[in-house]
Order: C-alpha cells, then structure tokens, then sequence
C-alpha cells in the first residue's frame, strides 16, 4: 500500500527486492497466509518479555476498532467512513486511493503471548498493541549440580 | 544450503545494511490520497499513519504543493522487527497545481494522521453567470 516512487538507485533497489523475495520463501507460511497488502499496513516485532503489534490505520473512528485475541490469534477489525460519500452531487472525484469500508486482519501470536496483559492505544491514526509474554516462560537458566 | 555464520559474510551484510540506510535516508513513503473537486475548490484527504503536527511539512511553491511528513512511534527497547509492512518512517508527495487554484487560502487539518487539505479556487475563477442583455 504504500510504496516508494521513483528509487534513487535501481539496482539497490534490485538487491533489496530480491533479499526480501528470499526472506518470504525461507519463513514457513502459516495456513492463514501471508496476508500482505491489506489494510490496515502492520508492523510487528517483539522483545524479550512482550510481542508488539503496530496498525497503520489513520482515520477510523475508535469506537469501531474492535482488538480481539482468542486462543493466540489476534484480529483487528474495524469500519472506515469515506470522506468522499458526504459531498454534493457535482464534486468530480480525481483520485481514490485511500481505502474505505470495513476491514479485519488476523495473525497469530506466538504460543507464549499472555491474552490477559494486552495493551492498546490509538494515537495518530497507528493502533499500537502490546501484548506481554508469559512469565514462566522468559528464558532461565538451570542450575547444574 | 548452505548458512551464513562465518563472521566475514556477517560483516558484510551488516556494511550492506549501513550503506542500505545511507543511500535511502532520503527514501520516503508515498501516501495514498483522495482528491475531489467541487464549485469552490479541491478538498484533499492524505493517510499519514503515526504523524503528529509537528513532523507535518507543507511547502507551496509557485504552482507545486509538497506533503513532507515524519512519522513517530513508540517503540520500547531492544525491540526486534519480525514483520514489516511500513519500512520507513517519511512519507513525501508532490503535487501540481493548476493557476486557477488560490494557493494563498489553503486551509490545512491534521486528525488522527489523516491530513485534510482545501485549496479554494481564486475568486476570479469560480464559476460565474454571465447576464446577457436584450439589446
């Protein structure tokens, strides 16, 4: 969705491109899929005691935002009113590109992800959730007698 | 298959890594946008996902209206991507205008990293009747 017009140099970009090709082949795809291209864009990185999830989606009223975690699969859903519907019959719409309508992206947390410690906040039009690891599962070392 | 673990192809994926940011430090994020035009001017609707008011950079040059924005996250430490969709963190787009567009009036709202821009037409080029008189 969102994409860089005109790269400054062609064959890093080439390089880029073909280093991201092989990253998706070596990850195993989960049998939801990759769900790529969807809105909202999303980000997702962990650290050591939580998982973070980062939702691009500018715009929708926070009372449609609907966050669900069940079972390690989170799904974010919500509606996007178009701005566009509301004008009088003689505007001529020149360009369309923002999305509009509901939406609902799914993905799956690791096994450790606690669904009792999730955290979200909507700021700026990114929904950002926090979700903390399980306790007794962070790394410990074992003592050898 | 081979895997990457000697420390030589290590370091240089890392110096590829920092050339990578070099070169694209002035790469940016084209912003989806909606454009209507109506009787009185165009109303523009921009997503800029993570901007707040301050990162916002309009700039209008003659006939060239330029959205810079940077955008912001809260990220905690030592946090490690797994999955990116948004690689970067600048969106810019650059638009042409056309003369009848008054560009001294443009009004500008930032709401949750939607950008709403209206950009009136001059008063010399609305749409006006003309009286044709019987003569």
């Amino acid at each position: 969705m969102y994409r860089s017009l005109f790269p400054r140099d062609m064959f890093a970009e080439m390089d880029r491109l073909q280093r991201e090709m092989q990253q998706a082949f070596d990850l195993s795809p989960t049998i939801r899929g990759f769900g790529r291209n969807g809105f909202p864009a999303l980000n997702i990185g962990g650290t050591p005691q939580t998982v973070e999830i980062y939702a691009f989606a500018p715009g929708v009223d926070p009372s449609s935002l609907e966050v669900n975690l069940e079972r390690g699969l989170l799904t974010i859903a919500g509606k996007r009113e178009n701005a566009l519907a509301q004008d009088d019959e003689k505007a001529a719409i020149h360009i369309n590109e923002r999305f509009e309508g509901t939406f609902r992206r799914v993905l799956t947390l690791p096994d450790d992800a606690d669904p009792d410690a999730v955290t979200a906040k909507y700021r700026d039009g990114v929904l950002h959730i926090s979700v903390q690891r399980r306790a007794s599962s962070q790394p410990r070392r074992i003592a050898v007698q | 298959m081979n895997t990457n673990t000697s420390p030589r192809v290590a370091e240089r994926a890392q110096l590829a890594r920092k050339e990578d940011s070099a070169r694209y430090s002035d790469a940016a994020l084209t912003p989806p946008v909606d454009v209507i035009e109506d009787s009185g001017g165009i109303t523009l609707y921009a997503d800029l996902p993570g901007v707040s008011r301050d990162k916002l950079g309009l700039h209008v040059a003659s006939d060239t209206l330029t959205i810079e924005a940077e955008s912001a996250l809260s990220v905690p430490e030592g946090l490690e991507s797994s999955h990116t969709e948004v690689g970067l963190a600048r969106f810019r787009r650059v638009f042409t205008l056309s003369k009848e567009l008054d560009t001294a009036a443009i009004s500008a709202e930032l709401k949750q990293g939607v950008l709403k821009l209206r950009i009136p037409k001059a008063q010399h080029a609305q749409p006006r009747r003309i009286e044709i008189q019987a003569s």
